[in-house]
């Protein structure tokens, strides 16, 4: 079973839309129970992390999906659901998010005339070992908080003056800034191939 | 780097896309799911849909047209019309809409901009409006409500800004000048908003060309345009107006 987590961070329509058009029959589940069942995860969100972060600690979220972000099983976190995988986010005067992976999310700087948030399609360049993303594709992204370039960086993109993570591996585990269930076909075949990717072994220490 | 996007705007009355000038003499152009997809399949970066008759019909959007949508193209969708309040938002979203758009209503009650953004983040909240040239407000250009039935004396620059502040993501400036003529964006008062925000800005109303696009994204500074009657008529298809851009060195999505 692919599981959608659950935990008031925004929208999962269109997550679950789109990997029914790649194929799989995706369950939203909310208790950390039935996300332990789960073959495969994915990890959405949208919005603030602060509220994320609590919204998870209040269902017992937080370990649950911890646990499986690091269990080798196929893992896909979206967006906020990238970020909040760190250690730590600037948003909301700074929050203490999962820890899982290592590096700081912070906000697009002012004053460099590109406008905040990122809205739209930005071109990446990319070196992931698996192949989900390649160079120079197209993707759609929504935010004003960025992942700094750190060891799990796979893929990145430049907007208002940084080169930022636009996805992020660790093993089976595999996150994006940009959203592949509005990005078209492109994100249509990285779903598949998601869907697709085994399960590895748990990773074994290392950053990453 | 960031691509400049090209939105196709539906405006659905009964059910059924429409065109109309300055929103008169409307035409059947075909069903919107229809539309959606060959839209989506042709390049469109996003979609724009307005439920026009909703407000007068003093009814909710029509939730089963956007659920239709969403099950249908996998590019991000806005819906504007027929949106009352925040609940009217969430049944939006949660049949798939990415953003919802607000613009009368916004006038009338601007705390629901800030509402909005609370309960879905800045990036779902759409400012619609719609500047006249006036010479009753600084800036020269005045908003109108109402499909451009009614003045309102604010200003279109102040509006802007407080909404910007309020939580807005995003702001559409649908010059009613322009709209329907095709004869180019209004450029004038799309580059002083653009200039005056720090959120994206989507230039709305009088695309006839693909130079125009070009006009809006050099000299109006403008993140994204509407492209409508031009498209629409079949005279050009996004594709070809993406190509020209790209020649003319505009950062644009070319393969889809």
């Amino acid at each position: 079973m692919t599981a959608i987590v659950d935990y008031k961070a925004g929208n999962l329509t269109s997550v679950k839309l789109a990997l029914a058009a790649a194929g799989a029959e995706a369950e939203i589940v909310r208790d950390p129970a039935a996300l332990r069942r789960a073959e495969r995860i994915v990890f959405p969100g949208v919005g603030a992390a602060a509220s994320a972060m609590e919204n998870l600690r209040a269902g017992g979220l937080d370990s649950a999906v911890r646990e499986a972000a690091l269990s080798g099983k196929p893992f896909l976190g979206i967006c906020l659901g990238m970020q909040i995988l760190f250690g730590r986010s600037e948003e909301d005067g700074g929050v203490d998010c999962l820890g899982i992976l290592p590096g700081r999310v912070r906000r697009f700087p002012d004053g460099t005339g590109d406008k905040i948030p990122q809205i739209g399609w930005n071109d990446i360049t990319a070196d992931d070992p698996q192949g989900f993303v390649k160079t120079s594709e197209e993707y759609y992204f929504v935010h004003s908080y960025y992942v700094e370039k750190n060891p799990c960086t796979v893929a990145t993109a430049f907007h208002a003056g940084v080169e930022f993570s636009a996805a992020v591996r660790k093993g089976a585990l595999f996150a994006t800034q940009f959203h592949p269930e509005k990005s078209g076909k492109l994100g249509l075949s990285l779903l598949r191939a998601f869907l697709a990717a085994p399960a590895g072994d748990p990773p074994r220490g290392g950053q990453c | 780097m960031l691509k400049k996007r090209i939105i196709p705007c539906l405006d659905v009355r009964n059910g059924r896309v429409t065109k109309g000038v300055k929103f008169k003499n409307n035409i059947d152009l075909g069903d919107p799911v229809e539309m959606a997809v060959r839209y989506s399949d042709g390049g469109a970066d996003e979609l724009v849909f307005y439920d026009i008759t909703a407000s007068a019909e003093r009814r909710p959007i029509d939730i089963g047209m956007v659920a239709a949508v969403a099950e249908s193209v996998r590019i991000p969708f806005a819906v504007g019309g027929g949106i009352g309040c925040v609940a009217d938002m969430e049944r939006a979203i949660l049949a798939g809409a990415e953003k919802v758009s607000v613009n009368s209503l916004a006038v009338r009650n601007p705390s629901i901009i800030a509402e909005g953004a609370r309960a879905f983040g800045s990036q779902c909240i759409v400012l619609g409006m719609d500047p006249v040239k006036s010479g009753k407000t600084p800036s020269g250009y005045e908003i109108t409500t109402r499909g451009f039935r009614e003045a309102t004396g604010i200003d279109a620059i102040e509006w802007a800004k407080r909404a910007e502040g309020l939580g807005a993501g995003e702001i559409v400036v649908n010059s009613v000048d322009a709209d329907g003529t095709r004869a180019g964006f209004e450029l004038e008062i799309t580059g002083a908003i653009a200039r005056s925000v720090g959120v994206p800005v989507v230039a709305s109303g009088g695309a006839g060309k693909p130079a125009d696009f070009a006009e809006a994204f050099r000299e109006a500074s403008a993140d994204a345009a509407i492209v409508a009657g031009m498209i629409h008529s079949g005279e050009w298809t996004i594709a070809q107006i993406k190509k020209e851009l790209a020649e003319a060195g505009i950062p644009v999505r070319t393969t889809w």
